[in-house]
């Protein structure tokens, strides 16, 4: 426990020490760096020796703040998601290190890095701390951390404007956590954590209102369908090594609310579960769908995340129901599969957004149309960058497969053992998960194929470079714990067994009797692959090697039908290799809207086909919602007054009436 | 002992993969009133291939080079789940169906990249074309294979397919025979077969899978076609498993494992003879014609 505070206190100091420094800016970045680098190995320390261990004690210090307390303590449940951010903590941050330096002029690099650190200390207090107020204050401040990272490019009226959106729902998801924190506290007598815990048997207000208000305010932050609207706009915004800690592990904090929050409430009814798998399940094929219609590398890959936090929110629903209809054998599959898949999304999406910032450093954009050609231009960057999308498309033998993989065994399990409708719902979240992984296979070959492969389609990815170690180190390092989560998923989910007792509710002991034997069998044939993928590889590599030197090597260009010189614009392009899908098979709420002026007539004189990606979450539900709420309150405009004074008078009325409420009442 | 026979049959399998597309061509042949190319072209072929030397594009990378080896490897790892005959799979366990599905993923994740890579427009048509239709094959396959799980109650394949098998049949008929009309629709998609895609046709923009291969050559190329060879075998040995539905071993299922594939060859031969191959723009509705009917397969055994 001692360790955890000392990485937040190395976090804090390294985010004061920049702003000190700030007349030395190479002297700021390096220290920021290192600080961030050397509290994060602090903190991956602690919360590994606190899972193994099955949690570390609780401290409290003094505070005098009304109401709180600073108490923080590692459980289990607070450990795991603490390696999750650690271990992506640290690949990010050396990232950032180099990501930078190109910055180094700009007047806000030494406060930048004062909130990268500021951010890394206030998701760890996230996880750890014990009671409601430290949380709320510790959410607040990472959730407007992040906002200052997100818009360090404030210059661009698109950074402005996604940062604005993020951080109006980042608001409104909080309000309905102060909501359901107040609740929960009629209920317990006090703002601790473990009160709420012992008071689960007797909620103060019905539990489906407390699982509404978490699924609300935590689902905003995690980026359930609807709530996702900030995701897509948010994290192609901020610099890449914020994307992937966003995206690895803040919207992880959303889910970690509400694993927590299902701990502090009464053995949830079945439907409690159904829900958060219906919205999972529907989020997640909805949100990969969006995927395909998105021209921004880094756009694609926040839906991406939406959908795998969709797969994690089915993985946990289907747990929910299952416990609550006592199938414990597809619950701990379930439990396992979800939390599993929080360490394998922060390495695969880590190594995603890492990669999609390299690349799109060295091309000079993010638009997939102006990409092509690029692992051959900067091999490691782009061959660490494909590892992370297969990854992403869940393809064994790496850790995103293992997870799923048991997600398929509690459906599976459920949709052969179970009767009536539960087991056409289990089969209904099979064939949901088979087409999401279907899609994802689409919307992951598409940025492999067309922003890595083929020509280049524009002047900046011509002349893209491979980028210094400082970049794609890093990735390996991701990639590496891909690779090993696939191959070794026991030991992984041995490793995690405390936080899937707490989160499930079932005993340990129960859940390694029904784990273990399954596990164990899906290690073998996953090494299998691994080995089978190597020694082809080496094979193929030597068998070629002898051929080149037996026969000389032909080449040329590539069959283009007997057309002679085909040109990097006849490729196909990204819009079109997803065109099939979306026209011919996603609903038209999906897809991209299209303006096309076809050719005309013999001579024609020009033609064009533009797209405009648009999130039906936004256009048909939450800007017609805000524009009524702008309309209406525009009503009370002639009350905001521009005079202080006036302000002034409005702050005292308000607080007289509520002083004299109060007196009323007592 | 097991294991033993495993290994056998995986290896009887493996050899005569090349085999299955002769058959399935001679049939054609026949149907048509032409005698045909001979039974084991393939083989002859294959080694031919490996003999040349190959031509690659100066656009392309590793993983135009890696995408034939990956791909064949992936499918031989599948090999190793699947149930020849009367024996068990090298490998098998619960839930191994769902990785047999993502190591067929795999191959097919190799084998668009590596046709993205030579930067055509052509293969980037057919990549287009085989992720998509692949997308709705996979819940079919799913629900087809579910069917059979829920109707034995087994997880892993050797055991759907296994001993439990004549059981199910006796008691859920209707159920097992969509399940096995769903997955023989799953096991033409997924191979390239009429009506979905046409192996043999000439003009590249009608094709799938052909289309993605065309720059390959020399031994890349027989990679390839052993690669798909072998995985019409594992489609065939699935689908004809389901239909003959017994659980003999030794000689005997050994017999009747080859009867069954030759029969699964003579049907794919017979629906690509009596069939046009359907407008692109029908294959979805196929693909989830064989989702749906695999649903009311699973809805007959709700109890």
């Amino acid at each position: 426990m001692a360790l955890h505070l000392a990485a937040v206190a190395v976090l804090l100091a390294g985010a004061a020490l920049p702003l000190a420094l700030s007349r030395w800016p190479s002297v700021a970045l390096a220290t920021g760096t290192g600080a961030g680098l050397l509290g994060s190995a602090l903190g991956l320390a602690s919360a590994v020796s606190a899972l193994v261990q099955g949690g570390a004690g609780t401290i409290s210090l003094p505070w005098s703040a009304p109401l709180a307390e600073l108490t923080v303590g590692l459980d289990p449940l607070s450990a795991f998601f603490e390696v999750a951010l650690f271990g992506l903590a640290l690949p990010a941050v050396a990232f950032g290190g180099t990501y930078l330096r190109p910055h180094l002029g700009r007047r806000g690099l030494p406060t930048f890095l004062c909130f990268q650190n500021v951010l890394l200390a206030a998701m760890a207090l996230v996880f750890s701390a014990r009671q409601a107020v430290l949380f709320l204050v510790a959410w607040e401040v990472m959730a407007v951390a992040s906002f200052l990272l997100v818009t360090f490019e404030h210059e661009r009226e698109e950074v402005r404007s996604a940062g604005f959106v993020y951080l109006a729902a980042s608001h409104l998801g909080t309000a309905f956590l102060f909501a359901l924190f107040i609740l929960l506290a009629r209920g317990a007598g006090s703002f601790g954590f473990d009160a709420y815990a012992a008071a689960r048997a007797a909620p103060a207000v019905p539990a489906a209102l407390l699982f509404a208000l978490a699924l609300v305010g935590f689902g905003s932050k995690a980026g359930l369908v609807p709530l996702h609207v900030w995701l897509p706009e948010a994290h192609p915004a901020a610099p890449s090594h914020v994307s992937a800690l966003l995206s690895g592990v803040m919207t992880k904090a959303g889910l970690y609310g509400i694993f927590r929050t299902l701990s502090w409430l009464p053995p949830a009814p079945a439907w409690h579960g159904l829900l958060l798998a219906g919205i999972g399940a529907a989020g997640a094929v909805a949100a990969i769908t969006l995927a395909l219609g998105a021209r921004d590398i880094k756009r694609a890959l926040a839906y991406s995340s939406v959908e795998n936090v969709g797969i994690i929110a089915l993985a946990a629903g289907t747990g929910v129901a299952a416990s609550a209809r006592g199938a414990t054998a597809v619950a701990a599959l379930a439990w396992a599969g979800a939390l599993l898949h929080v360490w394998n999304h922060a390495a695969m999406k880590g190594l995603g957004f890492l990669g999609a910032g390299a690349v799109a450093h060295a091309a000079h954009g993010r638009d997939l149309e102006g990409m092509g050609g690029l692992l051959s231009r900067l091999p490691r960057t782009a061959g660490l960058l494909l590892v992370g999308l297969a990854a992403l498309s869940a393809l064994p033998p790496l850790g995103s497969f293992a997870s799923e993989w048991l997600l398929y065994g509690a459906l599976l399990r459920s949709g052969v053992d179970a009767t009536g409708g539960t087991a056409l719902l289990a089969w209904l979240a099979l064939a949901a998960l088979a087409f999401a992984g279907g899609v994802a296979a689409i919307a992951f070959t598409r940025i492999g194929g067309l922003a890595l492969l083929g020509e280049p389609r524009g002047p900046g990815a011509t002349a893209a470079r491979e980028p210094s170690a400082g970049l794609w180190a890093p990735m390996a390092v991701l990639a590496a714990a891909c690779v090993l989560l696939g191959s070794f998923p026991a030991a992984a989910l041995r490793l995690a067994s405390g936080a899937i007792a707490q989160a499930s509710g079932l005993s340990p002991s129960l859940l390694s009797a029904e784990l273990s034997p399954v596990l164990s069998a899906l290690s073998g044939p996953m090494r299998w692959v691994l080995a089978m993928l190597v020694v082809g590889g080496i094979v193929l590599a030597l068998h070629s090697r002898r051929r080149r030197a037996l026969q000389g090597s032909a080449i040329s260009g590539t069959w283009a039908c007997g057309y002679a010189r085909p040109t990097a614009r006849m490729q196909y392009t990204a819009r079109s290799f997803a065109q099939l899908f979306l026209e011919a098979l996603a609903p038209r709420a999906l897809s991209p809207r299209g303006r096309i002026t076809p050719p005309r007539g013999l001579f024609p004189p020009s033609a064009s086909a533009r797209f405009e990606e648009r999130d039906p979450a936004r256009t048909h539900l939450f800007d017609p919602l805000f524009r009524i709420v702008a309309v209406r309150a525009a009503r009370l405009r002639r009350y905001q007054a521009d005079r202080l004074n006036l302000q002034l008078l409005y702050t005292v009325a308000t607080l007289l009436a509520l002083i004299l409420a109060l007196a009323l009442r007592s | 002992m097991t294991v033993a026979t495993a290994v056998l049959h995986l290896a009887l399998a493996l050899v005569l993969a090349p085999l299955l597309p002769g058959l399935v061509n001679r049939v054609k042949a026949l149907a048509a009133g032409r005698t045909g190319p001979p039974l084991v072209q393939l083989y002859s072929d294959l080694a031919r291939l490996l003999r040349k030397g190959s031509v690659t594009s100066r656009t392309t990378t590793w993983v135009f080079r890696a995408g034939p080896a990956v791909g064949l490897a992936a499918t031989l790892a599948a090999a190793t789940l699947v149930p020849f005959g009367g024996a068990t799979a090298l490998f098998p366990f619960g839930g191994d169906l769902v990785l047999f599905a993502y190591l067929l993923a795999l191959a097919r994740f190799a084998t668009v990249l590596a046709a993205l890579d030579t930067g055509s427009a052509f293969e980037g048509m057919g990549a287009a074309r085989e992720v998509t239709f692949s997308s709705l094959a996979e819940p079919a396959l799913f629900l087809g294979l579910l069917t059979v799980a829920r109707a034995t109650r087994a997880l892993s394949l050797s055991g759907m397919l296994g001993p439990a098998l004549p059981e199910a049949w006796a008691r859920f008929t209707p159920a097992l025979l969509i399940a096995a009309l769903a997955l023989f629709v799953v096991a033409l998609a997924e191979n390239a077969r009429i009506p979905v895609d046409d192996p043999t046709t000439h003009l590249e923009l009608t094709m799938i899978h052909e289309v993605m291969v065309l720059d390959h050559s020399g031994p890349d190329l027989a990679l390839i076609l052993y690669g798909a060879a072998l995985k019409l075998l594992l489609f065939g040995s699935l689908v004809a498993r389901v239909v003959v539905g017994t659980a003999r071993t030794g000689l005997a299922g050994t017999a009747l494992f080859l009867l069954s594939l030759v029969g699964f060859a003579i049907v794919v031969g017979v629906v690509e003879s009596v069939m046009a191959r359907l407008r692109l723009s029908r294959v979805p509705q196929l693909l989830v014609g064989a989702s749906v009917l695999s649903a009311f397969g699973l809805v007959l055994l709700l109890r």
